[in-house]
């Protein structure tokens, strides 16, 4: 298997829907002449010319609704948000339209349109653009939200993600574009739904996704030193969620601490810990315990930064407190 | 070289400032290599005429509003360079607090009313700015600062209208540095000659060689006596030119643009042309040139060591500033 890196197995995956279906095309700010701002379209406008890749101009709230026009009436478009910040302007047509058009009219369209990009923070960047959007995104019937946390998976959910009759909001992270990863020569699909056990254990089940699974790995790690087996499990898709995963993991475990990059406030943690509370509280010996960013819009500098954003330190110390050592 | 029809005090202040926004970038830019400053940094180099034109033009009490390119803006407004070089490296001394970074420098009491980092988020607010002044019916007037990319985003259109519909005294400022990133104007805009855009307002407007600091200045005064004295918004597109990449993480010339059509801008420099017309009016010496040059330096690097010196903000200070 060749060892590649996140975007380039996301720039495959577009590229060989891109192969596949002629009605994909991949629209958005820099994805063609200058090959993306993060580079993910890197080389897709020279393979599929301008007609197939277009530049947009600075109009998130246009061309999101022009992406949704054109999969009413047959195309399949990705549509790049430079970051998922950018995406709040474009929330009307993605919340009013994309997600409502097929119920509203009886099932008459459908919408196969991916709304990708980076979410969350990546460094100094301050408050408008740090933002981890999740949750908002999940709150909306009508939308599919995924989210990978690997090369591997990224390919095989992106595709999925192409090829799924419904809106896709698919959520990458600007710091993991340069992890490496192997990813098979050969095709394979991830399907919408499906979690996936980064680290079998049975002590304390952890739930986490995108970068935060890399920060469960690390706490991981460091639990294991001490004979605690934790269990690390990446739902991959956030809506709709594989709770039965989830659920059986706690079964096993009776523990969970969930870690997610958002605001605490009616975050995904809070719908995950519901979950688990109504499907298996009498498997709970221990209080679900939630670690996210604090409640705090994002500050520039870094020392301030570091200590609103999820840490390993923090993973561990709530782990240990639903442990009771 | 437009004529000039200020006196020599302002014709110096604009010279001054438009070297120490220069200098000030340039340190900057070290200091970003050195790793003193993170996140996204968007330097002014080559269109400080048009910041320190528009500037030169205003009254004490008038606002000033801007996207995430700010840092010449900021300082045109009379902020000391100490407290701006402090936020870049995010020191509680900051004028931001260490919470705002490069691209979000803000100062209330000069009048400057922020870097904004949402491409075409500042239009509408700098509109309800002008609609307090209208509604409180003070004497001021706002100029709001954005790139030719922003022109595309429906706040901009929105914005336009309401002001021309409500006669608020405000003034939009097309900073045209031919690209948004990688994108040149003839990718994204359908027209090339942005200041027609009033017209679908029925909004006066006025297109300025934006290397001119004389022109920019004209042009401005026109506008703001517009607004001041008749309520009346205006559009001028400045075009002008970035010599140094999108941001930091930019290089000068990648594939978007050419090396040679770089160094052809350059030399438009609107310091040097400003220089050279300074000396020729006798205006200003090389004696004095030299003296400002060092005067600026000297001015920067301290801005750099209060900065270094400066402490980091507390961990508590997180908390703060959320809510009133
Ligand atoms: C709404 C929004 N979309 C995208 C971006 C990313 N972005 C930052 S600057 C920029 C280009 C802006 O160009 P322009 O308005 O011409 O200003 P310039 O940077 O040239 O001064 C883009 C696309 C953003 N900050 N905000």
């Amino acid at each position: 298997m060749a060892e590649i890196t996140f975007r380039e197995a996301l720039n495959q995956a577009m590229a060989e829907e891109m192969q596949r279906d002629e009605n994909v095309y991949l629209m958005g700010e820099e994805v063609g002449y200058y090959n993306g701002a993060y580079k993910v379209s890197q080389g897709l406008m020279e393979k599929f010319g301008a007609s197939r890749v277009i530049d947009t101009p600075i109009a998130e709230l246009g061309f999101a609704g022009v992406g949704i026009g054109s999969a009413m009436v047959g195309l399949r478009p990705i549509i790049e948000m430079m970051t998922f910040n950018f995406s709040i302007l474009a929330l009307d047509q993605i919340i009013n339209n994309a997600a409502k058009l097929r119920y509203m009219s009886g099932g008459q369209f459908k919408i196969p349109i991916v709304f990708r990009g980076p979410g969350g923070s990546a460094h100094m960047l301050a408050a408008q653009h740090s933002q981890c959007l999740d949750p908002w995104f999940c709150n909306v019937p009508g939308l599919i939200v995924m989210t990978p946390s690997t090369p591997y998976d990224g390919k095989g959910m992106l595709k999925t993600a192409i090829r799924d009759d419904n809106p896709v909001i698919f959520i990458e992270s600007e710091s993991m574009y340069g992890f490496k990863g192997e990813v098979p020569e050969e095709e394979y699909l991830i399907p919408i739904g499906v979690g996936d056990i980064k680290r079998g254990g049975s002590d304390i089940t952890l739930v986490a996704w995108n970068k935060m699974v890399h920060v469960a790995m690390e706490a991981a790690a460091i639990l294991e030193k001490e004979d605690i087996e934790a269990e690390v499990i990446d739902p991959r898709t956030l809506k709709p969620l594989d709770e039965q995963m989830i659920v059986t993991s706690v079964e096993k475990t009776n523990r969970c601490v969930v870690i997610e990059e958002g605001w605490p406030y009616a975050g995904v943690g809070a719908e995950i810990a519901a979950r688990i509370s109504a499907l298996a509280f009498d498997s709970l010996d221990a209080p679900i315990l939630r670690v996210s960013s604090e409640d705090l819009p994002m500050p520039y500098a870094h020392n301030l930064e570091k200590e609103v954003l999820p840490s390993v330190d923090k993973v561990v110390r709530a782990a240990k407190k639903v442990l009771y050592i | 070289m437009a004529k000039a029809k200020l006196d020599k005090e302002k014709l110096l202040w604009m010279y001054r400032m438009m070297l120490l926004i220069r200098r000030f970038e340039e340190r900057t830019a070290q200091m970003y290599g050195m790793q003193k400053i993170g996140g996204f940094c968007h330097l002014y180099i080559g269109q400080e005429a048009v910041g320190v034109g528009t500037v030169a033009a205003m009254k004490k009490g008038d606002y000033l509003i801007s996207a995430y390119r700010d840092h010449g803006h900021i300082l045109a407004m009379g902020t000391d360079p100490k407290p701006v070089m402090a936020e870049l490296f995010g020191k509680a001394t900051g004028v931001s607090k260490g919470k705002g970074g490069s691209m979000h420098l803000f100062d209330n009491e000069k009048g400057y009313m922020g870097g904004h980092g949402i491409v075409g988020g500042q239009i509408p607010l700098a509109t309800g700015m002008a609609f307090a002044i209208r509604y409180k019916k003070s004497n001021q007037v706002v100029v709001c600062s954005f790139g030719e990319g922003a022109v595309h985003q429906g706040a901009f259109h929105e914005s336009l209208n309401l002001a021309k519909l409500w006669n608020l005294p405000v003034v939009y400022l097309i900073e045209n540095n031919r690209y948004g990133m990688g994108t040149p104007l003839e990718r994204a805009s359908a027209v090339w000659d942005l200041s027609q855009k009033a017209c679908s307002y029925d909004m006066a407007r006025a297109t300025v060689d934006g290397m001119d600091v004389l022109q920019v200045n004209e042009a401005m005064k026109e506008a703001i006596e517009r607004a001041r004295q008749e309520n009346q918004p205006t559009l001028i597109e400045a075009r002008t030119y970035r010599f140094r990449g999108h941001s930091m993480s930019d290089p000068v010339h990648s594939h978007y643009r050419t090396k040679e059509e770089v160094e052809e801008q350059k030399e438009r420099d609107p310091i040097s042309s400003f220089q050279a017309y300074l000396l020729d009016k006798k205006i200003l010496t090389k004696k004095m040139a030299d003296t400002i040059e060092d005067e600026i330096k000297k001015e920067v690097m301290d801005a750099v060591k209060f900065a270094e010196e400066s402490p980091l903000p507390s961990l508590e200070s997180r908390f703060s500033d959320v809510y009133a």
